[in-house]
């Protein structure tokens, strides 16, 4: 609104305002912004009319960090009368906004921070902090701990949203070409940035997998808040270093080994079968014994195995298309994202040993694989494969049959969903969705059918797998 | 108003979102009724009682009688809001006259502009203030949540147009006006054909030809209109489907009010603006408001500084594809994948099939060339003896009430009484919740005119919040603004943003019309509690060089 100020009307009268009240009123003025610390300002609520006893801050023109000179505006206040544009005495930089947008603070109360230099910003960002404590009662909405917002807004949101399940990773859906671009509608893009959300670790549910307002809210909700993001352990693909695009990368070793694969297990007439199981009995036991360095993988490796130990044929492959070979031990290998890779660390006699000690095998060939010290029969015995991709939210997807081995198992994310039950009332229980992938030429539908049928079972009952 | 329906076959001209043609737009229609006196009026309701069974012969009695050699003494081409107000005028001017519509009467405001879409905003600001809990709690109201039938929404929209278009017809009708169906084209001085697919050709003579042909909406080139997912506003209007993310090229008025209509109702919008700010039709003052209450807070984002240069509709799974290059660099810059687009980037004038090389006039990027009377010129410069083009298809002013003004004026002139319209004094107003409007100079515009004429300009704001109308209905969000000359009380310009600003602007348009200063419509008198106190506060609040006289009034006492 400087542009006003050429206006004979307004270079007349000194009216630091965007709109003038027409109301005859005493002129406008700041309280002078007292010194408080070496060359660190605070930045009132001005009184912008004589019967103005609070402000609501409309809109911030400038974002901390912004550098400021004398004259410019910087917060734009709403007061009884009108709104208007507060202008900045004094050159620096925003270091600070104390009240929000939307906030409203008393008359003469600090709503921001201003730093001389830009060294100076971290000490105000400090000094806000601490003070937001004890302006706050003046100030109805101070900068709120993201946990507060959260869970104002979105209770239903944290109800709803997967257990234990952090949502991070690149967005994958097919609009976002591998993560390279985030597509959020406009509204999920506002939320985001209110309930500061990193987009770039929400999963999209929307139409052609778009991020939507519902997204960023359970996202919120499951604490896929920036600063709170905590780091993936086992798969982080995103990992890797940018990619220049236009470019062509040739396969690295292990890549082209994946190619290869791929390319031969369409030799194999697949077939699949899916099933729903509920989680709520293995959440308990997981929490139970997490404590005890037991993942989720191992449990599921372990449970898995039990139930192949009781289906030998879902364990067999088919090498020569004229047999059946039945393998002497059940080895579950464990599909993992690695730098630029794919690999599949294999949990050997997983039916027989016991899940503490499997969680501690598992841990060491993750360390082994993630510094490529795999030994070929680390990775190459395995009689059946897990694939997990339930850690991004995903719910249910298909896998590809690795070559020589007879089937495949797809695990999706475990989620609350209400249920009929037997006995006709509704509940909520966690179910996620299996999928298997299968080599016809051996494995059956039946076969794979009763397998499901007895890992569902090993899963809602998991007493078995601590033993 | 339009000859055919060939909406998107008009090749657009080169004409990329031109600050003139944001003034197109969904308009207000202002005439239902005709502005013949009271008496003419009553004459025609007794002799139509008495002969009820001859209309033709009634109307004859008041349509004049033809000029000595001609049909008509006037022929309209074109039956939109323009081509209906100059109809009206001439026959209260006692012309013959005649109307040409290859169309539905009422063109593009009443079937496909103003008329409709205001339908989609009343029930849209209904939604959004059932919608408000915080708005209407302040209010003492309860109400539980609040949903529309997509279906219903759009009946009323159709059902208003077709109120509409009768009553223009009936308008017509009863005043004698022939109403004639088929497609104009001018032959030659003086000499109109009209006829089309289906119809017989009929040539007819006339004293006077008004070209009233108006526009079409202005697609620009590498956008794939289908009428499904990418949209102008001729299938927006229908309402077939609320898509849940819409991205709308361009913000003027069209895109502004949908952007209204389409958040009310639930989706998500995008704004693509080839100028560095959204609303550059706007005060920038006002658009800076306007920003803040009708965008920031909605589920709207934008893009601005780019051209949506390809728009592919969604098909075969996909969804639309939006290509934005940067307006200044013309890199691609980003690529958006939305459910739909509503190409809101102004309109093209129509005037395909009219005959202009046989009076040997040229269009300039589409418009017809007239002077400031309306009358036509041909490609040496020459005026056309007897032809006036109004409305859209010149390009002065795209609003449908400008163009009824424009026809109003030609007929006082053909009828034999000099005029000149002041464009100045025309209002223009965008009915988004709460509205904008505005008559005469921008800020920016009334400061270079200032400059280059060698006057000052001063400023006058008030605020919505201090007027007792506007808190009541707790609707105090609001700015009016006037730009003015100190030196003499003049009023340049005048701009609001508030509730029911488009009816509150007539005081300053009407102003800025008679010439009256604001010295003296300061003194005028408003009932209180009105939101007219915007516009009084205002006035009074300007402050006057102390030289500046009133014109002395001889004081009457009553």
């Amino acid at each position: 609104m400087s542009n006003l100020l050429h206006t004979s009307f307004i270079s007349t009268t000194k009216t630091p305002s965007l709109y003038r009240p027409t109301t005859v009123l005493p002129q406008p003025h700041f309280k002078k912004p007292t010194k408080i610390q070496a060359k660190i300002r605070e930045i009132f609520m001005p009184a912008l009319s004589s019967t103005m006893t609070e402000g609501k801050i409309v809109s911030w023109v400038k974002s901390e960090g912004d550098k400021l000179s004398k004259g410019e505006s910087v917060v734009v206040v709403e007061s009884d009368k009108a709104d208007m544009d507060v202008e900045t005495f004094y050159d620096g930089y925003l270091a600070a906004i104390m009240v929000d947008e939307g906030g409203v603070a008393a008359v003469g109360s600090a709503i921001g921070l201003l730093a001389e230099t830009e060294d100076e910003i971290q000490m105000a960002k400090d000094k806000a902090s601490s003070n937001v404590g004890s302006s706050s009662a003046a100030a109805a909405s101070p900068p709120a701990p993201v946990e507060a917002v959260v869970s104002d807004s979105a209770p239903k949101a944290i109800e709803s949203a997967p257990k234990a399940k952090s949502v991070t990773g690149s967005s994958v859906h097919p609009a976002s070409e591998g993560g390279k671009r985030i597509v959020a509608s406009p509204y999920a893009k506002k939320l985001a940035k209110e309930l500061k959300v990193d987009l770039s670790s929400v999963v999209g549910s929307g139409p052609m997998g778009r991020i939507v307002a519902k997204d960023v809210e359970a996202a919120a909700a499951t604490g896929a808040v920036i600063d709170k993001a905590k780091p993936n352990v086992s798969v982080k693909p995103d990992a890797g270093p940018k990619v220049e695009l236009g470019s062509v990368v040739p396969f690295t070793a292990m890549q082209a080994a994946v190619s290869r694969n791929m390319v031969e297990s369409l030799a194999v007439p697949t077939f699949r079968v899916g099933y729903t199981i509920s989680t709520d009995a293995l959440d308990a036991l997981y929490k139970k014994i997490k404590s005890k360095g037991v993942t989720m993988t191992a449990m599921l490796a372990k449970a898995t195995a039990l139930a192949l130990a009781a289906h030998p044929v879902v364990n067999s492959s088919c090498r020569d298309g004229k047999s059946f070979t039945y393998n002497s031990s059940i080895n579950i290998a464990v599909a993992v994202a690695i730098d630029g890779g794919l690999i599949t660390p294999v949990l050997p006699d997983a039916d027989k040993v016991d899940i503490y000690t499997l969680s501690r095998k598992w841990k060491e060939l993750v360390d082994k694989a993630r510094a490529k010290q795999l030994q070929p029969h680390e990775y190459t015995t395995g009689t059946f494969t897990l694939s997990n991709l339930g850690m991004f939210g995903v719910d249910r997807f298909d896998a590809i049959l690795p070559p020589g081995t007879g089937a495949i198992m797809a695990v999706g994310a475990s989620q609350p969903t209400i249920v009929g039950t037997k006995d006709g009332r509704i509940g909520m229980k966690n179910q996620m969705q299996v999928n298997v992938t299968a080599d016809h030429r051996v494995i059956y539908g039946a076969d794979l059918a009763s397998f499901l049928q007895t890992l569902a079972k090993i899963i809602e009952d998991p007493k078995d797998l601590t033993f | 108003m339009l000859l055919s329906f060939h909406s998107h076959s008009s090749s657009p001209p080169k004409l990329h979102r031109s600050p003139e043609l944001r003034f197109s737009a969904l308009r207000r229609h202002s005439l239902v009724f005709s502005p013949l006196k009271q008496s003419h009026y009553r004459k025609f309701i007794s002799t139509f009682s008495e002969k009820k069974k001859s209309t033709t012969l009634a109307s004859v009695s008041n349509n004049g009688s033809p000029t000595m050699s001609f049909d008509y003494d006037l022929v309209i081409i074109g039956a939109g809001v323009g081509g209906h107000g100059a109809a009206l005028h001439a026959v209260e001017k006692g012309l013959k006259t005649a109307i040409i519509e290859g169309d539905v009467i009422g063109g593009t405001c009443v079937n496909r502009g103003c008329v409709p879409s205001k339908a989609l905003l009343a029930v849209s600001s209904r939604m959004r203030e059932l919608q408000n809990e915080h708005h209407l709690k302040a209010l003492g109201l309860q109400v539980s949540a609040a949903s529309y039938d997509r279906q219903g929404v759009a009946d009323h929209a159709n059902n208003l147009a077709s109120k509409i278009r009768n009553n223009l017809t009936n308008s017509m009708k009863a005043l004698g006006v022939d109403i004639l169906t088929g497609v104009g084209t001018i032959l030659g001085p003086q000499k109109v054909k009209f006829g089309g697919v289906g119809l017989s050709d009929n040539v007819i003579t006339a004293k006077d030809i008004i070209i009233a042909t108006g526009s079409v909406p202005f697609v620009p080139k590498g956008i794939e209109v289908d009428g499904k997912t990418v949209i102008t506003s001729d299938h927006a209007l229908k309402l077939e489907f609320i898509p849940e993310w819409i991205a709308i090229v361009g913000s003027g008025y069209i895109g502004l009010e949908f952007s209204d209509v389409y958040t009310a109702l639930g989706s998500e919008v995008t704004f693509i603006e080839a100028l560095d700010q959204l609303m550059p039709g706007f005060d920038p003052e006002i658009s800076k408001l306007a920003q803040r209450v009708l965008i920031n807070p909605r589920k709207i984002d934008y893009h601005t500084g780019v051209f949506a240069t390809k728009i592919t509709p969604a098909r075969n799974g996909h969804p639309v594809i939006i290509e934005l290059t940067d307006a200044k660099s013309k890199e691609l810059k980003d690529t958006l994948e939305v459910d739909a687009a509503l190409i809101a980037t102004g309109r093209a004038p129509f005037t395909k099939g009219l005959g202009l090389e046989n009076i040997s006039v040229a269009t300039q990027r589409g418009f017809i060339p007239v002077d400031e009377r309306m009358q036509v010129i041909d490609e040496k410069g020459n005026l056309v003896p007897h032809v006036y083009c109004i409305g859209d298809a010149n390009g002065k002013l795209m609003l449908a009430h400008a163009a009824s003004a424009q026809g109003i004026s030609v007929v006082e002139q053909v009828s034999g009484k000099d005029h000149v319209l002041n464009h100045l004094s025309i209002p223009a107003a965008c009915f988004t919740h709460p509205e904008i409007s505005m008559v005469g100079l921008t800020e920016p515009q009334a400061k270079e005119k200032a400059e280059k004429e060698g006057f000052s300009i001063s400023i006058a704001k008030t605020s919505f919040k201090a007027n007792t109308k506007a808190l009541a209905e707790n609707e105090a969000e609001g700015l009016a603004k006037l730009i003015y000359r100190p030196d003499n009380g003049e009023i340049l310009g005048v701009h609001i943003f508030g509730l029911h600003a488009a009816d509150l602007i007539h005081e300053a348009s009407n102003a800025i019309a008679l010439g009256t200063r604001i010295q003296d419509i300061k003194l005028a008198v408003h009932a209180h509690p009105t939101l007219s106190e915007v516009l009084d506060e205002l006035f009074k609040s300007a402050k006057l060089s102390d030289d500046v006289s009133s014109p002395a009034r001889q004081p009457i006492a009553v």
